[in-house]
Protein backbone atom coordinates (compact mmCIF):
# COMPACT_ATOMS: atom_id res chain seq x y z
CA UNK A 1 0.00 0.00 0.00
CA UNK A 2 1.54 3.50 -0.84
CA UNK A 3 1.13 5.65 1.95
CA UNK A 4 2.77 8.51 0.64
CA UNK A 5 2.69 10.03 -2.77
CA UNK A 6 3.72 13.16 -4.29
CA UNK A 7 3.26 13.86 -8.24
CA UNK A 8 4.83 16.53 -10.20
CA UNK A 9 5.72 18.98 -7.24
CA UNK A 10 6.28 22.28 -7.91
CA UNK A 11 7.58 25.13 -5.27
CA UNK A 12 9.46 28.41 -5.43
CA UNK A 13 10.47 31.25 -3.86
CA UNK A 14 10.49 35.15 -5.25
CA UNK A 15 10.82 33.48 -8.61
CA UNK A 16 13.89 30.75 -7.85
CA UNK A 17 12.71 27.51 -8.99
CA UNK A 18 13.26 25.30 -5.67
CA UNK A 19 11.59 21.91 -6.53
CA UNK A 20 10.99 20.90 -10.30
CA UNK A 21 8.41 18.75 -10.66
CA UNK A 22 9.48 16.36 -7.72
CA UNK A 23 7.76 12.82 -8.04
CA UNK A 24 7.74 10.19 -5.38
CA UNK A 25 5.76 7.80 -3.42
CA UNK A 26 6.77 5.51 0.00
CA UNK A 27 5.19 2.15 0.69
CA UNK A 28 4.22 0.97 3.86
CA UNK A 29 7.35 -0.04 5.83
CA UNK A 30 9.67 1.34 3.47
CA UNK A 31 12.71 3.38 4.41
CA UNK A 32 13.45 6.05 1.68
CA UNK A 33 16.86 8.63 2.12
CA UNK A 34 16.99 11.77 0.20
CA UNK A 35 20.64 12.85 0.02
CA UNK A 36 22.24 15.71 -1.91
CA UNK A 37 24.07 19.15 -1.56
CA UNK A 38 22.66 22.08 0.39
CA UNK A 39 20.39 23.97 -1.09
CA UNK A 40 19.43 20.91 -3.40
CA UNK A 41 15.34 21.07 -1.96
CA UNK A 42 15.81 17.92 0.04
CA UNK A 43 14.33 20.13 2.88
CA UNK A 44 12.10 22.04 1.37
CA UNK A 45 10.29 18.83 -0.45
CA UNK A 46 10.39 17.59 3.01
CA UNK A 47 8.47 20.52 3.99
CA UNK A 48 6.14 20.38 1.53
CA UNK A 49 5.51 16.70 2.33
CA UNK A 50 4.88 17.83 5.75
CA UNK A 51 2.85 21.27 5.04
CA UNK A 52 5.17 23.46 6.99
CA UNK A 53 5.45 25.26 3.24
CA UNK A 54 2.59 25.23 0.33
CA UNK A 55 3.27 23.25 -3.21
CA UNK A 56 2.96 25.80 -6.20
CA UNK A 57 1.87 22.71 -8.17
CA UNK A 58 1.63 19.07 -7.94
CA UNK A 59 -0.60 16.31 -5.63
CA UNK A 60 0.27 15.10 -2.21
CA UNK A 61 -1.45 12.16 -1.51
CA UNK A 62 -1.42 9.95 1.89
CA UNK A 63 -3.04 7.17 1.92
CA UNK A 64 -4.94 7.87 -1.62
CA UNK A 65 -6.91 10.99 0.15
CA UNK A 66 -5.27 14.23 -1.40
CA UNK A 67 -3.87 16.95 0.83
CA UNK A 68 -3.22 18.72 -2.12
CA UNK A 69 -4.50 18.26 -5.88
CA UNK A 70 -2.87 19.52 -9.17
CA UNK A 71 -5.67 21.72 -11.15
CA UNK A 72 -4.03 22.71 -14.43
CA UNK A 73 -0.82 23.18 -12.80
CA UNK A 74 -2.32 24.85 -9.65
CA UNK A 75 -2.18 23.43 -6.53
CA UNK A 76 -5.32 23.35 -4.73
CA UNK A 77 -5.48 22.30 -1.07
CA UNK A 78 -8.02 20.13 0.28
CA UNK A 79 -10.11 21.64 3.36
CA UNK A 80 -8.86 22.54 6.81
CA UNK A 81 -11.04 19.86 8.33
CA UNK A 82 -9.64 17.19 5.63
CA UNK A 83 -6.18 18.56 6.50
CA UNK A 84 -6.54 18.29 9.81
CA UNK A 85 -7.13 14.57 9.24
CA UNK A 86 -4.36 14.10 7.11
CA UNK A 87 -2.05 15.87 9.33
CA UNK A 88 -2.46 13.11 11.54
CA UNK A 89 -0.91 10.59 9.28
CA UNK A 90 2.55 12.07 9.21
CA UNK A 91 5.15 12.94 12.10
CA UNK A 92 8.11 14.89 11.75
CA UNK A 93 11.30 15.00 13.53
CA UNK A 94 13.61 18.53 13.40
CA UNK A 95 16.88 19.10 12.66
CA UNK A 96 16.53 21.54 15.83
CA UNK A 97 14.24 18.85 17.93
CA UNK A 98 12.14 21.86 18.79
CA UNK A 99 10.77 20.37 21.68
CA UNK A 100 8.54 22.62 24.09
CA UNK A 101 11.27 24.13 26.55
CA UNK A 102 8.56 24.71 29.57
CA UNK A 103 7.18 21.22 29.32
CA UNK A 104 8.95 17.95 30.93
CA UNK A 105 9.50 15.22 28.61
CA UNK A 106 6.50 13.39 29.59
CA UNK A 107 4.56 16.19 28.95
CA UNK A 108 6.03 16.92 25.28
CA UNK A 109 5.23 13.21 24.41
CA UNK A 110 1.70 13.26 26.24
CA UNK A 111 -0.11 16.55 25.43
CA UNK A 112 0.10 16.14 21.87
CA UNK A 113 -2.26 12.62 21.93
CA UNK A 114 -4.18 13.96 24.99
CA UNK A 115 -5.38 17.27 23.82
CA UNK A 116 -4.87 17.10 20.03
CA UNK A 117 -6.23 13.64 19.67
CA UNK A 118 -8.19 13.60 22.77
CA UNK A 119 -7.29 9.90 23.86
CA UNK A 120 -7.26 8.50 27.12
CA UNK A 121 -4.63 9.75 29.50
CA UNK A 122 -3.32 6.89 31.13
CA UNK A 123 -3.26 4.81 28.37
CA UNK A 124 -1.62 7.85 26.41
CA UNK A 125 0.83 7.91 29.77
CA UNK A 126 1.42 4.11 29.50
CA UNK A 127 2.32 4.42 26.04
CA UNK A 128 4.87 7.35 26.35
CA UNK A 129 7.00 5.10 29.03
CA UNK A 130 6.60 2.35 26.67
CA UNK A 131 8.33 4.59 23.92
CA UNK A 132 11.07 6.29 26.87
CA UNK A 133 11.96 2.76 27.43
CA UNK A 134 12.29 2.28 24.10
CA UNK A 135 14.29 5.38 23.86
CA UNK A 136 16.39 4.20 26.65
CA UNK A 137 15.32 7.61 28.59
CA UNK A 138 12.84 5.80 30.85
CA UNK A 139 14.35 7.88 33.89
CA UNK A 140 14.02 11.02 32.47
CA UNK A 141 10.33 11.62 32.21
CA UNK A 142 10.27 14.43 34.98
CA UNK A 143 13.39 16.30 33.30
CA UNK A 144 13.04 19.62 31.22
CA UNK A 145 14.91 19.57 27.62
CA UNK A 146 17.34 21.95 28.91
CA UNK A 147 18.55 19.20 31.24
CA UNK A 148 19.35 16.81 28.56
CA UNK A 149 21.90 16.64 25.95
CA UNK A 150 21.48 17.37 22.20
CA UNK A 151 21.06 13.15 21.66
CA UNK A 152 18.86 12.74 24.28
CA UNK A 153 16.50 15.52 23.07
CA UNK A 154 16.36 14.01 19.67
CA UNK A 155 15.04 10.96 20.92
CA UNK A 156 12.73 12.86 22.80
CA UNK A 157 11.37 14.26 19.87
CA UNK A 158 11.63 11.14 18.63
CA UNK A 159 9.26 9.44 21.19
CA UNK A 160 6.92 13.06 20.96
CA UNK A 161 6.43 11.98 17.18
CA UNK A 162 5.48 8.04 17.45
CA UNK A 163 3.14 9.08 20.66
CA UNK A 164 0.68 10.53 18.12
CA UNK A 165 0.99 7.42 16.23
CA UNK A 166 1.71 8.10 12.78
CA UNK A 167 1.69 5.81 9.26
CA UNK A 168 5.16 7.44 8.11
CA UNK A 169 7.70 9.51 10.18
CA UNK A 170 9.67 12.21 8.03
CA UNK A 171 13.31 12.95 9.82
CA UNK A 172 14.86 16.33 8.42
CA UNK A 173 18.63 16.07 9.12
CA UNK A 174 18.08 14.47 12.44
CA UNK A 175 21.58 13.89 13.43
CA UNK A 176 23.08 17.59 11.78
CA UNK A 177 23.00 19.52 15.05
CA UNK A 178 24.55 16.84 16.86
CA UNK A 179 28.11 16.00 17.68
CA UNK A 180 29.87 12.93 15.84
CA UNK A 181 29.51 11.08 18.99
CA UNK A 182 25.20 11.66 19.34
CA UNK A 183 24.80 10.70 16.00
CA UNK A 184 25.28 7.17 16.90
CA UNK A 185 22.40 7.01 19.36
CA UNK A 186 19.98 8.50 17.17
CA UNK A 187 21.07 6.42 14.07
CA UNK A 188 20.20 3.34 16.33
CA UNK A 189 16.98 4.24 17.01
CA UNK A 190 16.03 5.20 13.71
CA UNK A 191 17.54 1.66 12.60
CA UNK A 192 15.58 -0.15 15.37
CA UNK A 193 12.41 2.06 13.98
CA UNK A 194 13.37 0.41 10.59
CA UNK A 195 13.25 -3.35 12.14
CA UNK A 196 9.48 -2.86 12.99
CA UNK A 197 8.91 -1.63 9.92
CA UNK A 198 8.11 2.14 10.84
CA UNK A 199 7.58 3.46 7.06
CA UNK A 200 10.26 6.24 6.80
CA UNK A 201 11.76 9.44 5.05
CA UNK A 202 14.71 10.12 5.91
CA UNK A 203 16.90 13.58 4.69
CA UNK A 204 20.16 13.02 5.79
CA UNK A 205 24.30 13.88 5.22
CA UNK A 206 25.22 10.72 6.51
CA UNK A 207 25.96 8.49 3.58
CA UNK A 208 26.93 4.95 5.70
CA UNK A 209 23.71 5.47 7.43
CA UNK A 210 21.70 5.97 3.90
CA UNK A 211 22.91 3.07 2.82
CA UNK A 212 22.95 0.74 5.90
CA UNK A 213 19.05 2.08 6.79
CA UNK A 214 17.45 2.79 3.43
CA UNK A 215 15.64 0.65 1.19
CA UNK A 216 15.24 3.41 -1.29
CA UNK A 217 17.70 6.10 -2.16
CA UNK A 218 16.79 9.14 -3.81
CA UNK A 219 19.49 12.06 -4.77
CA UNK A 220 18.66 15.55 -5.50
CA UNK A 221 20.35 18.16 -6.90
CA UNK A 222 19.38 21.69 -8.28
CA UNK A 223 15.44 21.25 -7.43
CA UNK A 224 15.66 17.55 -9.21
CA UNK A 225 15.51 14.18 -8.74
CA UNK A 226 18.77 13.16 -10.33
CA UNK A 227 18.95 9.32 -9.45
CA UNK A 228 17.36 6.78 -7.23
CA UNK A 229 16.83 3.37 -6.56
CA UNK A 230 18.72 1.12 -4.06
CA UNK A 231 21.04 1.98 -1.70
CA UNK A 232 23.86 -0.40 -3.07
CA UNK A 233 23.16 1.35 -6.92
CA UNK A 234 22.70 5.01 -5.64
CA UNK A 235 25.70 5.26 -3.03
CA UNK A 236 27.73 2.42 -3.75
CA UNK A 237 27.74 2.24 -7.79
CA UNK A 238 26.14 5.91 -8.88
CA UNK A 239 25.98 5.99 -12.68
CA UNK A 240 24.97 9.68 -12.98
CA UNK A 241 28.25 12.05 -12.73
CA UNK A 242 26.60 15.15 -10.52
CA UNK A 243 25.83 11.52 -8.01
CA UNK A 244 29.11 10.40 -8.83
CA UNK A 245 30.85 14.12 -8.19
CA UNK A 246 28.83 13.93 -4.83
CA UNK A 247 29.75 11.02 -3.47
CA UNK A 248 33.36 11.21 -4.12
CA UNK A 249 33.48 13.70 -0.70
CA UNK A 250 32.12 10.92 1.29
CA UNK A 251 34.23 7.97 -0.03
CA UNK A 252 37.34 8.85 2.47
CA UNK B 1 -0.24 63.93 62.50
CA UNK B 2 -2.91 61.55 62.98
CA UNK B 3 -5.00 63.68 60.71
CA UNK B 4 -2.30 63.59 58.32
CA UNK B 5 -1.65 60.39 58.19
CA UNK B 6 -5.50 59.05 57.98
CA UNK B 7 -5.46 62.16 55.11
CA UNK B 8 -2.43 60.55 53.49
CA UNK B 9 -4.12 56.90 54.00
CA UNK B 10 -7.46 58.02 52.25
CA UNK B 11 -4.71 58.84 49.15
CA UNK B 12 -2.78 55.52 49.51
CA UNK B 13 -6.19 53.65 48.94
CA UNK B 14 -7.10 55.66 45.79
CA UNK B 15 -3.33 55.17 44.58
CA UNK B 16 -3.46 51.54 45.28
CA UNK B 17 -6.80 52.25 43.15
CA UNK B 18 -5.76 53.47 40.04
CA UNK B 19 -2.70 50.88 40.58
CA UNK B 20 -4.94 47.75 40.18
CA UNK B 21 -7.71 48.50 38.14
CA UNK B 22 -4.91 50.12 35.26
CA UNK B 23 -3.37 46.67 35.25
CA UNK B 24 -6.42 44.54 35.61
CA UNK B 25 -7.64 46.16 31.68
CA UNK B 26 -4.47 47.59 30.59
CA UNK B 27 -2.77 43.87 30.66
CA UNK B 28 -5.51 41.96 28.66
CA UNK B 29 -6.19 45.34 26.32
CA UNK B 30 -2.51 45.40 25.81
CA UNK B 31 -2.45 41.62 24.55
CA UNK B 32 -5.57 42.63 21.77
CA UNK B 33 -3.18 45.66 20.74
CA UNK B 34 -0.28 43.70 20.51
CA UNK B 35 -2.43 41.44 18.48
CA UNK B 36 -4.09 44.56 16.30
CA UNK B 37 0.07 45.76 15.54
CA UNK B 38 0.50 42.21 13.98
CA UNK B 39 -2.48 41.85 12.12
CA UNK B 40 -2.26 41.07 8.26
CA UNK B 41 -4.83 43.57 7.73
CA UNK B 42 -2.83 47.05 6.67
CA UNK B 43 -5.79 49.03 8.03
CA UNK B 44 -5.72 47.49 11.16
CA UNK B 45 -2.73 47.10 11.60
CA UNK B 46 -1.74 50.44 10.79
CA UNK B 47 -4.49 51.92 12.76
CA UNK B 48 -2.67 50.15 15.81
CA UNK B 49 0.71 51.28 14.84
CA UNK B 50 -0.98 55.13 15.06
CA UNK B 51 -2.34 54.48 18.03
CA UNK B 52 0.94 53.27 19.72
CA UNK B 53 2.86 56.33 18.57
CA UNK B 54 0.08 58.35 19.68
CA UNK B 55 -0.02 56.98 23.56
CA UNK B 56 3.65 56.26 23.54
CA UNK B 57 4.92 60.05 21.93
CA UNK B 58 2.65 62.22 23.59
CA UNK B 59 2.66 63.13 27.84
CA UNK B 60 0.23 60.95 29.77
CA UNK B 61 -0.79 64.01 31.89
CA UNK B 62 -2.20 65.53 28.55
CA UNK B 63 -3.88 62.36 28.01
CA UNK B 64 -5.59 62.41 30.93
CA UNK B 65 -6.62 65.58 30.33
CA UNK B 66 -8.01 65.28 27.10
CA UNK B 67 -10.21 62.10 28.69
CA UNK B 68 -11.20 64.38 31.45
CA UNK B 69 -12.04 67.13 29.07
CA UNK B 70 -12.90 65.98 25.92
CA UNK B 71 -16.18 65.25 26.38
CA UNK B 72 -17.12 68.39 27.65
CA UNK B 73 -15.52 70.85 25.27
CA UNK B 74 -15.91 68.08 22.26
CA UNK B 75 -19.49 67.08 22.89
CA UNK B 76 -20.39 69.37 25.60
CA UNK B 77 -21.54 66.70 27.99
CA UNK B 78 -21.36 67.78 31.46
CA UNK B 79 -20.09 64.73 33.73
CA UNK B 80 -20.59 64.42 37.33
CA UNK B 81 -17.56 64.46 39.77
CA UNK B 82 -17.22 60.49 39.66
CA UNK B 83 -16.18 61.08 35.98
CA UNK B 84 -13.05 62.39 37.35
CA UNK B 85 -12.18 58.53 38.59
CA UNK B 86 -13.23 57.13 35.54
CA UNK B 87 -11.49 59.21 33.53
CA UNK B 88 -7.65 58.29 35.48
CA UNK B 89 -8.49 54.75 34.96
CA UNK B 90 -9.77 55.12 30.91
CA UNK B 91 -6.64 57.55 30.42
CA UNK B 92 -4.03 55.40 32.72
CA UNK B 93 -5.53 52.33 30.81
CA UNK B 94 -4.94 53.60 27.11
CA UNK B 95 -1.80 54.98 27.66
CA UNK B 96 0.13 51.16 29.67
CA UNK B 97 -2.12 49.09 27.31
CA UNK B 98 0.04 50.93 24.36
CA UNK B 99 2.96 49.64 26.31
CA UNK B 100 2.41 46.51 27.57
CA UNK B 101 1.30 45.74 23.21
CA UNK B 102 5.10 46.62 22.17
CA UNK B 103 6.10 43.70 24.98
CA UNK B 104 3.97 41.57 23.84
CA UNK B 105 4.87 41.85 20.41
CA UNK B 106 8.36 41.73 21.29
CA UNK B 107 8.01 38.79 23.45
CA UNK B 108 5.72 37.45 20.32
CA UNK B 109 8.45 37.66 17.40
CA UNK B 110 11.14 36.54 19.69
CA UNK B 111 9.92 33.00 19.44
CA UNK B 112 11.71 30.83 17.24
CA UNK B 113 9.29 29.44 14.24
CA UNK B 114 10.14 25.91 15.30
CA UNK B 115 7.68 26.23 17.79
CA UNK B 116 5.22 26.88 15.82
CA UNK B 117 6.28 24.18 13.29
CA UNK B 118 6.48 21.82 15.70
CA UNK B 119 3.19 22.71 17.22
CA UNK B 120 1.81 22.42 13.63
CA UNK B 121 2.90 19.07 13.26
CA UNK B 122 1.34 17.73 15.90
CA UNK B 123 -2.05 18.99 15.01
CA UNK B 124 -2.53 22.02 17.00
CA UNK B 125 -4.99 24.53 16.41
CA UNK B 126 -4.32 28.13 16.46
CA UNK B 127 -5.56 28.41 20.33
CA UNK B 128 -4.15 25.69 21.31
CA UNK B 129 -0.46 27.01 19.81
CA UNK B 130 -0.94 30.24 21.38
CA UNK B 131 -2.29 29.48 24.98
CA UNK B 132 -0.59 26.20 25.44
CA UNK B 133 2.84 26.31 23.34
CA UNK B 134 3.94 30.30 22.79
CA UNK B 135 2.41 32.55 25.70
CA UNK B 136 3.45 30.53 28.84
CA UNK B 137 7.11 31.05 26.89
CA UNK B 138 6.05 34.66 26.13
CA UNK B 139 5.22 35.41 30.09
CA UNK B 140 8.51 34.43 30.96
CA UNK B 141 10.93 36.29 28.28
CA UNK B 142 9.25 39.69 28.87
CA UNK B 143 8.81 39.43 32.78
CA UNK B 144 11.55 41.58 33.53
CA UNK B 145 10.34 44.13 30.64
CA UNK B 146 6.90 44.23 32.69
CA UNK B 147 7.96 44.56 36.23
CA UNK B 148 9.67 47.78 34.56
CA UNK B 149 6.63 49.29 33.51
CA UNK B 150 4.29 48.10 36.79
CA UNK B 151 7.42 50.17 38.56
CA UNK B 152 6.53 53.15 36.01
CA UNK B 153 2.90 52.92 37.00
CA UNK B 154 3.53 52.88 40.53
CA UNK B 155 5.44 56.38 40.29
CA UNK B 156 2.74 57.36 37.65
CA UNK B 157 0.02 57.35 39.46
CA UNK B 158 0.69 60.25 40.86
CA UNK B 159 0.08 62.00 37.89
CA UNK B 160 -3.62 61.53 38.46
CA UNK B 161 -3.04 65.11 40.38
CA UNK B 162 -2.82 66.84 37.09
CA UNK B 163 -7.01 66.67 37.01
CA UNK B 164 -7.33 66.74 40.58
CA UNK B 165 -8.03 63.02 41.25
CA UNK B 166 -7.67 62.99 45.38
CA UNK B 167 -5.00 60.19 45.40
CA UNK B 168 -1.76 60.38 47.61
CA UNK B 169 0.37 62.95 45.70
CA UNK B 170 -2.77 65.48 45.54
CA UNK B 171 -3.30 64.65 49.15
CA UNK B 172 0.20 65.29 50.09
CA UNK B 173 0.67 68.23 48.14
CA UNK B 174 -2.81 69.77 49.79
CA UNK B 175 -0.97 69.07 53.51
CA UNK B 176 2.61 70.02 52.63
CA UNK B 177 1.17 73.57 51.98
CA UNK B 178 -1.49 73.20 54.12
CA UNK B 179 1.28 73.01 56.77
CA UNK B 180 3.88 74.60 55.74
CA UNK B 181 6.30 71.04 56.41
CA UNK B 182 8.08 68.29 53.90
CA UNK B 183 6.88 65.45 56.36
CA UNK B 184 3.48 65.13 53.93
CA UNK B 185 5.64 64.69 50.44
CA UNK B 186 8.41 62.95 52.69
CA UNK B 187 5.75 59.79 53.61
CA UNK B 188 4.15 59.60 50.19
CA UNK B 189 7.68 59.17 48.95
CA UNK B 190 8.28 56.43 51.39
CA UNK B 191 5.02 54.85 50.61
CA UNK B 192 6.07 54.65 46.74
CA UNK B 193 9.41 53.47 48.07
CA UNK B 194 7.79 50.74 49.89
CA UNK B 195 4.85 49.94 47.22
CA UNK B 196 7.93 49.50 44.50
CA UNK B 197 10.13 47.17 46.86
CA UNK B 198 6.93 45.12 47.21
CA UNK B 199 6.77 45.06 43.27
CA UNK B 200 9.88 44.23 42.99
CA UNK B 201 9.94 41.22 45.68
CA UNK B 202 6.74 39.66 44.07
CA UNK B 203 7.82 40.16 40.27
CA UNK B 204 11.24 38.44 41.47
CA UNK B 205 9.25 35.52 42.76
CA UNK B 206 7.55 35.29 39.70
CA UNK B 207 10.88 35.23 37.74
CA UNK B 208 12.11 32.88 39.77
CA UNK B 209 9.01 30.37 39.41
CA UNK B 210 9.57 30.22 35.78
CA UNK B 211 13.29 29.77 36.62
CA UNK B 212 13.03 25.81 35.54
CA UNK B 213 12.84 25.62 32.12
CA UNK B 214 15.58 27.85 29.84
Amino acid sequence: MKILEINHCKKQFDGVEVLKDISLSVKQGQVVSIIGPSGSGKSTLLRCATMLETMDGGDLIYLGQYAVRDEEGKARYASPQELREIQQYFGLVFQNFNLFPHYSVLKNIMDAPVHVQKRNKEEVRNEAFELLKKMGLYDRADAYPHQLSGGQQQRVSIARALAMKPQILFFDEPTSALDPELTGEILKVIKSLAAEHMTMVIVTHEMAFARDVADHVIFMDGGVIVEEGCPADVISNPKNERTQAFLSRFQS
Amino acid sequence: MAMMLSQLGEGMIKTCGIFFWTLLFSLPLGMIVAFGRMAKNPLLRNFTRLYIAVMRGTPLMLQLFVVYFGPFYLFGWKLSTSWRFFAVIIGFVLNYAAYFAEIYRSGIQSMPVGQYEAAKVLGYNKNQTFFKIVLPQVIKRILPSITNEVITLVKDTSLAFAIAYSEMFTAAKEIAAASKSMTALFVAGVFYFIFNLLVDFLMGKLEKKLDYYH
